[in-house]
Parts: structure tokens; C-alpha cells; sequence
């Protein structure tokens, strides 16, 4: 038996199972818990880019695993039609998603080790961050609708008990609690649409649906209720309102996974809009319904950040801006996809801009959350205009700002640059307004990071500060692996481009390569 | 080089390498002609290079900091009719609950407007 075959559900088995593990092993050693999360996290790293390299990103049709049948690769039980047992299927994109899933996951932890071992109830900080690696794992592989719910599901849980896990501050509770209402109402309008596709089709799998759906007012009414789910899920203006509270109470690492977690609905909604909806909807309107949440995104999100005080929520608001980058990239992709002339013409150059920004997004925002921890680590402030002076103290993090910041905002050489460019120079092809929107925003973001350096990192020192220096090695190690990830992907676009990129667009605009591999 | 090679953005090409090499020496050159034409009568560390204040009295050096709110201040000032705006939409940090149900409702509501229209085109 080749266990690599098994990377699938491996990948989502490990960390759901130590995550059960977790609260028992706490009780023997806190020492002997960490280590075991790391191995488990280091494994599932390893298998996920093993089984993208070796899997995936080399042939073009998806990886199909079935749950409970004899072989993982037989789809359908002897005498059924239809594929009735959990089926995973990864293609190119997904596996994309999980890379990055993975990497996220790792370093959260990493920084979490420093980062929280002040804090009590550490055992179900770690249950709970485990089982939301593992539920965005599955949303990213699951080739089933119903069980893409439960993922969704899964992953809200441990998300909101995440955000609210500093139970004495109640602007935490409150931010944990105002997120489970909006993430339960996304899932059940989510469960809404998947109930309408049922009733009509009698099939769940995402492949299945895709070719029995024929563009009746039912279906219709599931895709306005899938869009408005998973835009809610992913921030999107004007549902934005849970990010900023999520982002700027929880804390640092859990903010920088909750980063991939939406970034998992952003999927869903793509791969809902390719390829569910591809073969038989007008997928030039979809497309600019989504052109049209990241451009509301985009602006709302950058002209916003620039009135708050709170270093984090002001970063929260910037990664509702950078959604929309993703959303404006695709969502032209999307426009395109009925016409092949037009597709190559602009509308995979925009699609490369837009899924290479995903990657960004998570490593830049990320970072930025961490480093705005490591602030907060050491002077426990928040607020902006209580802060000061800290590159005379904090040179490193100052330095490691600066990066993220400039790679976020668009600037050369860095990797932020290569997917903006590549957003603006095909976005105006189908309406030039739209690069000059995109182009407009990223000077604003750049403008909200020089607020965030001057007010943070400037000026004369502060006596409060005396004692401080850059953070503990645990808290700077994931910040400077996540700067050495920016400047190669910057340095090296090309390298990203082919190898991660071009095979995920591909996988998007291929949708029937996708439906066909589950063998019907 | 496999890792250099040229990425074509559409509209025209990028590569960083290039970039780099032409920031480096384009910043040396700023450099030098800096350095030719330079002031020469500076002196570092002395009377002429602090700041000068019109003869008010020089604050504690803690207090010169601008601070975070305060920078952009005319720009934000200037967009402040947008900000009430963006308040009475109750789209800001502001919003409640309700609030937020609010703009749900509203925005499946024009979604499904688009999407119904749409069929109808």
C-alpha cells in the first residue's frame, strides 16, 4: 500500500486527531504537547507539498480520493450512478490553497510557542487552532457541497472561539460573538443553497451538479444565496464588519490563520462560480458581481484604515482592501471565461494577478499581524498614539515592517508588485476605471503603512520604552521566514508563476476536467 | 537563468533582476552628483543643524512626535464628509448588529436583482 496515496485525508486526519490529543497530553507535559503539535504541523507540511508536487501540480487532471471504498480512487460503489461516499478532489488550486494553508499553519505555531505562554487554557487554545488547520484543509479538498458545510461549520467554531479566547477582555468576547453570528448566518444560507441544488438533483458532489445543472430559477436563487454566503465568510464590502473585530481582538498568530481561513471561502466561491456555475450560467455577470465586491472591498477597506488607532485594526481593514484585489482579479477572469479570444487576450494575465495576490496576501498580512504581536508583546499598547521611537528599540521589526508593508502596498521588487502589476495591466482591458480604482487604493495602502511607521516606529524615544527590544527568537524566527518567503517570491516571480500559479488558473478555466474525474 | 526570466504582464514585461541592477545605479549616481554639489559649508553636530522653530520655545522632545491620528490631518479633514457619510450608512466601525444584518439582507437582495435581472437581458 503506498501511504502517500492517503495524503488526502492524512492531511486532515493528523491535525484533527492531535487536536483531540491535545487537551490529554497537556495533562502529562506542556512541553511533551507542544513538541507533538510541531511534528504533527511539520508532517502535514511535508505530506502537502509532497503530495502537490508529486500529484497535482505535475499532471493536469485532479487527484480524486474516496472515503470508505475498497480503493481510494473508485468513485462509484457497484450498482450506484452517482458517487454517494465523502470524495475528496484536489486539482491544481486546491492544492495551491492548502500549500499555503500548510506554511500558515506551521509558522502560526511557531510563534504561538512565545507568544502565548503567558496565557492560561493553552490546551484549548491548541485543540481549537488544530481543528481549524484541519477544517480549512478540508474546505480546500472537498469535492462535496454538504461536506463543505461541515469544514465551514468546523472551522466558524474554532475560529470564534479563537477571536474571544481572552475571556477577561470583553471587547474580545464581544468580537468572538458578533463573528459567530455573522459566520452562522453565512453557513446557513450556505446550507440554503446546497438544500435547493438537492431537492432538485439528488447529489451533493460538486462534479455530479456541475453537468445536471441547467440554469433554473432555483439554481439561480442558490448562486445569489453561494455568492452572499461565502462574500459574507471572505469580508467583503458591505459584510466586512466581523473582519476588523476578528482581526484586530484576537491574537496575532490566530489573526494571521484566520488570514487562510477566509482565504479557504474565497476559494469556494471560485470554484462555485467556475466551475459549478461555468457550463451553463452567464458568467460575464457573475464575474461582475465579484468585480464589483472588490472594488467596494478595495476602497471601503483602504479609506477606512486610515482613521484607526489600533495598529491591528487598521491591518484587519487593509486585508479587507486586499480581498478585493483578488476578487477584482479573478472576477475579470471570470468575464472572460465565454469568450477564449478575450481569455487570452487579458483574462488569464488578470487570473495570475489575482490568485498569485492570494499568496501574497497570506504571507504579507500575515506577517504584518505578527509583527504588530511582537509590538504588542513587548508594549502591550494597541493604540497607535500611545506608541512611538520603537526603531531605536526594535530595529529588526522595524526593518521587517518596512518590507511587508512595501510588498503589500504594491512596491518593487517585492512580491505584492509582480500580482499588482499584473491585475493593472489586464484589468483596464475590460474597463480602464478599474485599474485607475486598483492603482488608486494600493498609493492609499502605501499611505496607511506610512501612518502605522511614522506614528509606531518614529520620533524621538520614549521613556516608557526604555527597556524594550526587539522580541523573543521564537516571535522573530516566523517573521523572518515569512520575510525571506516575500523577497524570493518577489526576486523570483517567475518561479511562483509557473510552478504554483499558471497549474491553479489553469485548473479554474478547465472546469470540465474537474467533472469528468469523477468517472461519470 | 531559469529563476530571471522576463514576466509578461499583458501590457509589458517585468523582471526584478533588472529593476535592482537599474535602482542601484541610478541611486549611486544621485549619490555622487549629491556628493559634488553638496553644501560645503556644513558642520556636522553643531548650532546650524537644528531645527528652526521662529523663535518659539522648543517643546520636550517626547511632545514633537506626530502622532499616528495626526498625520494626513488636512487629508482626513478633507474627506470628513465622507466619513459622516460612510457613519450614517452605518458601514463603519460604528455599526451594530442590526446593522450588519441589515446590509446582508441588501446585498442579497441586489444580487439576486442582478442575477434575475441579468436572465431577463
Amino acid at each position: 500500500m503506498n501511504l502517500l496515496e492517503h495524503s488526502p485525508a492524512l492531511i486532515v486526519a493528523i491535525p484533527l486527531l492531535t487536536g483531540f490529543l491535545t487537551p490529554l497530553v497537556s495533562k502529562i507535559n506542556k512541553k511533551l504537547r507542544n513538541f507533538i503539535i510541531l511534528i504533527s504541523l511539520l508532517l502535514t507540511l511535508i505530506l502537502v507539498w509532497n503530495f502537490a508536487f508529486s500529484y497535482i501540480f505535475p499532471r493536469e487532471e485532479p487527484f480524486v480520493y474516496v472515503f470508505g471504498a475498497n480503493s481510494p480512487g473508485i468513485t462509484l460503489p457497484s450498482g450506484y450512478k452517482i458517487p454517494v461516499r465523502i470524495i475528496f478532489e484536489i486539482d491544481s488550486i486546491g492544492a495551491f490553497m492548502s500549500l499555503i494553508t500548510s506554511i500558515i499553519a506551521f509558522l502560526s505555531f511557531i510563534y504561538s510557542l512565545e507568544f502565548m505562554k503567558k496565557y492560561r487554557g493553552l490546551e484549548k487554545y491548541y485543540t481549537l487552532f488544530l481543528l481549524l488547520t484541519a477544517g480549512i484543509f478540508g474546505m480546500e479538498f472537498t469535492g462535496d457541497l454538504f461536506n463543505f458545510f461541515v469544514f465551514l461549520e468546523i472551522t466558524s467554531i474554532a475560529a470564534c472561539a479563537l477571536i474571544g479566547f481572552h475571556v477577561n477582555k470583553s471587547s474580545c468576547v464581544n468580537a468572538g460573538f458578533k463573528t459567530m453570528v455573522m459566520y452562522t448566518v453565512a453557513a446557513l444560507f450556505f446550507l440554503l443553497a446546497v438544500g435547493l441544488l438537492y431537492g432538485q438533483y439528488d447529489a451533493l458532489n460538486i462534479g455530479i451538479l456541475a453537468t445536471k445543472i441547467n440554469g433554473s430559477l432555483l439554481d439561480k436563487l442558490a448562486l445569489g444565496l453561494f455568492i452572499t454566503a461565502l462574500a459574507l465568510k471572505i469580508g467583503s464590502v458591505p459584510m466586512h464588519f466581523w473582519v476588523p473585530e476578528a482581526y484586530g481582538e484576537s491574537p496575532s498568530p490566530v489573526s494571521m490563520i484566520l488570514v487562510t481561513n477566509t482565504q479557504a471561502s474565497l476559494y469556494a466561491l471560485f470554484r462555485i462560480c467556475f466551475t459549478l456555475y461555468g457550463i451553463v450560467m452567464n458568467t460575464a455577470l457573475i464575474g461582475w458581481i465579484i468585480i464589483i465586491l472588490g472594488i467596494l472591498s478595495m476602497f471601503f477597506g483602504a479609506t477606512l484604515a486610515l482613521i484607526q488607532r489600533s495598529i491591528k485594526r487598521l491591518i484587519a481593514y487593509i486585508a479587507i482592501s486586499q480581498i478585493g484585489y483578488m476578487l477584482l482579479g479573478v472576477g475579470v477572469g471570470l468575464t472572460t471565461l465565454e469568450n477564449p479570444q478575450l481569455l487570452q487576450n487579458y483574462g488569464i494575465t488578470a487570473m495570475r494577478g489575482g490568485i498569485f495576490h492570494i499568496f501574497n496576501d497570506a504571507i504579507c498580512i500575515g506577517v504584518l499581524f505578527l509583527i504588530s504581536g511582537a509590538i504588542i508583546y513587548r508594549t502591550k499598547i494597541y493604540d497607535m498614539n500611545n506608541l512611538g521611537g520603537l526603531a531605536r528599540n526594535m530595529k529588526y521589526t522595524a526593518i521587517f515592517f518596512i518590507i511587508s508593508s512595501m510588498a503589500i502596498s504594491g512596491l518593487p521588487p517585492f512580491n505584492g508588485f509582480v500580482s499588482k502589476l499584473l491585475i493593472y495591466e489586464s484589468v483596464y482591458k475590460l474597463n480602464p476605471l478599474l485599474s485607475i480604482i486598483a492603482i488608486l487604493i494600493s498609493i492609499v495602502t502605501l499611505a496607511n503603512f506610512v501612518i502605522v511607521f511614522h506614528g509606531v516606529f518614529l520620533g524621538p524615544k520614549l521613556k516608557k520604552f526604555d527597556n524594550i527590544n526587539d522580541a523573543p527568537k521564537e516571535i522573530i524566527l516566523p517573521i523572518i521566514l515569512m520575510i525571506i518567503l516575500i523577497v524570493i517570491s518577489g526576486m523570483f516571480p517567475d518561479l511562483f508563476l509557473r510552478n504554483l500559479v499558471e497549474p491553479a488558473v489553469k485548473s479554474l478555466i478547465n472546469k470540465e476536467i474537474y467533472i469528468s474525474a469523477i468517472g461519470i | 537563468m531559469i529563476f530571471t526570466t522576463t514576466i509578461q504582464t499583458g501590457a509589458g514585461y517585468w523582471n526584478p533582476i533588472i529593476w535592482l541592477f537599474s535602482f542601484g545605479l541610478i541611486s549611486i549616481l544621485i549619490y555622487i552628483i549629491f556628493t559634488l554639489i553638496a553644501e560645503k559649508s556644513y558642520k556636522k553636530d553643531t548650532e546650524q543643524t537644528l531645527p528652526f522653530l521662529s523663535g518659539n520655545i522648543e517643546e520636550r522632545e517626547e511632545k514633537l512626535h506626530v502622532k499616528a491620528s495626526n498625520l494626513y490631518w488636512g487629508f482626513k479633514t478633507s474627506l470628513e464628509d465622507y466619513y459622516k457619510f460612510i457613519s450614517k450608512l452605518r458601514l463603519g466601525s460604528d455599526a451594530i448588529i442590526n446593522d450588519y444584518f441589515t446590509w446582508f439582507i441588501f446585498t442579497l437582495a441586489v444580487i439576486f436583482l442582478i442575477i434575475f435581472g441579468g436572465m431577463l437581458l
